[in-house]
């Protein structure tokens, strides 16, 4: 695989075809889980574990899954991987396994997994296929970390709260001093599907941008169409996905 | 200009805008003497917030901002969305809620004419969600002395228990639940006037004058507030002849809360509700259902501004449902959908 790949599937997964604020696939988690940073990103990590194992079997047995039944083949193993994601939560992060609930076992319906699975993993060898796992799963992550601290700072004036649970040393940091009366609509549902709006909105100003400044550009402006590869266009500035 | 079928005399958002504000002037004038001054500290608030964050959101989306700022539409937002507060909440908390009704609620959806929710009510339903402990804070009327109120509004401490007292429909809703024998019972208590809030009646009476004006004007339509009182009656009446001790009269439920307030101002918002004549029935008596059933039966004290945000939803709907006939046109299969 060439380092030229490797670059692709990066910049797909973690901006391009972003699973959060391009694909809009597995919105559930996104708005159902990310009402505090600490939440959302340990429920993203869960999600790439699963992703990355998932694409790796998938694309390993893909030659002998038959093409027919391939998608009951596919949920049989993202559900046996999720059972042991969700098993392993319950054993060493007992604490954050009770707040995430359902979602752990959720997972399994995410639409982002088996969309990798059936897209990428099918057709790809297991190396790249572990690796579009990885980075899908990290642009997921930052869009749930970004959310939940969005939401987290709004609603309740803290961030890091619950990190206790995976780091007993560590504690909440109160950004906005004891007394921020808290912008409770900002943690309840309403609030995730504004930020999100707000963050998609963004998101797509962001690449209009880009995209202007790059037809700007004289000199590449010869090869530089709008049917640039996206590693073309990615070169002039890397977006920083720190968002 | 606002409402179909479009009548010849060139009218400009500005005098549209301008009207509705003298309209509304006659109930502010009845709520600043009879129930709490602190409002005009509010309504000012809320203007001057609701300016800058017009031409802040203009400016950012390159539109003109003369013209758009000086059509008055901004205050109208604002001023509504202090007149369903509390006047005694917090600075903060207007200018929260102004923001959140001009720069969330009509400017990301494409600003004045865009707005498929109306931006008073997404403010205050954003508000009672976010802090239902201060919007829920009313001054019992002409309790408190105008000092007190500015010092709340400031950021005072609260220390309310003595001096705010429950609104009309927070103290029915109180009494009934903590087993009071009946609504007279209730209605026998010091928040209560003649036939609603004490206080309130005065200031929902400026409100139904200030919409006759609007009525008279053309600016409104007479479907809207028309089919918001008569459904309110209708079915607050029915409950109240079927048992006037759990439920109460639609005299009660006309002069408590924002009803007048609603039916006049706020149901008819020409931007975000129903457009055909059956429609706006169909639309204002939607809200009525939906506020009567959230004040006899649900968590919130006063259910309008949910009914509003809930049949604005309806309003595509309702409009292609109940499309008039065009002349020469013949009327289309009923029940189908275009």
């Amino acid at each position: 695989m060439s380092p030229q790949q490797f670059r692709d599937i990066s910049y797909n997964g973690l901006w391009k075809q972003n699973a959060g604020l391009a694909q809009l696939l597995g919105l559930c988690p996104i708005l159902a889980i990310s009402t505090s940073m600490v939440n959302a990103v340990s429920l993203g990590l869960a999600t790439i574990l699963v992703m990355a194992l998932a694409n790796l079997a998938v694309s390993a047995l893909r030659n002998f899954i038959p093409y027919e039944i391939r998608i009951p083949v596919f949920v049989l193993i993202i559900a046996a991987l999720v059972t042991v994601v969700d098993l392993s939560f319950n054993a060493y992060f007992h604490d954050l396994y009770l707040v995430l609930g359902i979602f752990i076992p959720l997972i399994v319906t995410n639409c982002i997994v088996l969309a990798r699975v059936e897209a990428y993993a099918a057709k790809n060898d297991p190396l790249s296929s572990t690796f579009d796992g990885v980075m899908m799963g990290l642009g997921l992550v930052w869009v749930l970390g970004l959310l939940g601290a969005i939401r987290e700072l709004l609603g309740a004036g803290t961030l890091f709260s619950g990190i206790e649970m995976i780091f007993p040393s560590l504690s909440a940091w109160n950004v906005f001093g004891e007394d921020y009366p808290g912008f409770l609509i900002a943690i309840l549902p309403p609030g995730a599907f504004f930020a999100l709006g707000c963050l998609i909105a963004a998101f797509n100003a962001i690449n209009t941008h880009l995209a202007a400044r790059t037809h700007k550009r004289p000199p590449a402006a010869a090869t530089t169409t709008s049917q640039t590869t996206p590693a073309e266009r990615a070169e002039p500035a890397e977006p920083a996905p720190a968002g | 200009m606002i409402h179909s079928p479009y009548i010849r005399k060139p009218a400009s958002v500005q005098r549209v805008m301008g009207l509705v504000l003298l309209a509304l002037v006659p109930g502010i004038t009845a709520y600043a003497l009879k129930v709490s001054a602190g409002i005009l500290v509010n309504l000012a608030l809320a203007s001057l917030t609701a300016v800058a964050a017009e031409a802040l959101m203009l400016a950012l989306r390159k539109r003109p901002i003369a013209i758009a700022v000086t059509d008055l539409s901004a205050i109208v937002t604002a001023w509504l969305v202090a007149l369903c507060f509390p006047p005694i909440v917090p600075w903060w908390l207007t200018m929260l809620a102004v923001l959140v009704a001009i720069i969330v609620a009509k400017h990301l959806y494409g600003g004045l004419g865009q707005n498929p929710f109306n931006p008073a009510m997404v403010a205050y339903c954003s508000m009672i969600v976010a802090y239902p402990a201060l919007m829920s804070q009313w001054p019992a009327a002409g309790s408190l002395s105008f000092d007190t109120q500015l010092g709340l509004i400031l950021g005072g401490a609260r220390d309310l228990d003595g001096m705010t007292g429950a609104t009309a429909l927070d103290a029915l809703r109180t009494g009934l639940r903590s087993g009071a024998s009946s609504v007279e019972a209730v209605l026998q208590g010091s928040a209560f006037g003649f036939f609603g809030g004490r206080g309130w009646e005065w200031v929902s009476l400026g409100y139904l004058g200030g919409g006759l004006l609007l009525l008279a004007t053309r600016i409104i339509t007479w479907h809207m507030p028309a089919a918001f009182i008569a459904a309110l009656s209708l079915i607050s009446g029915t409950f109240w002849l079927f048992d006037p001790t759990r439920f109460a009269s639609p005299l009660f439920h006309l002069a408590s809360g924002g009803a007048m307030l609603a039916a006049f101002f706020i149901v008819t918002d020409p931007v975000s509700g129903a457009t055909t004549p059956r429609g706006k029935l169909i639309f204002a008596a939607g809200i009525a259902l939906i506020a009567w059933l959230i004040r006899s039966f649900g968590a919130y004290p006063e259910g309008i501004a949910f009914g509003v945000l809930l049949m604005n939803i309806c309003v595509p709907l309702i409009d292609k449902k109940t499309q008039p006939r065009v002349f020469g046109h013949r009327r289309r299969d009923e029940g189908g959908w275009r």
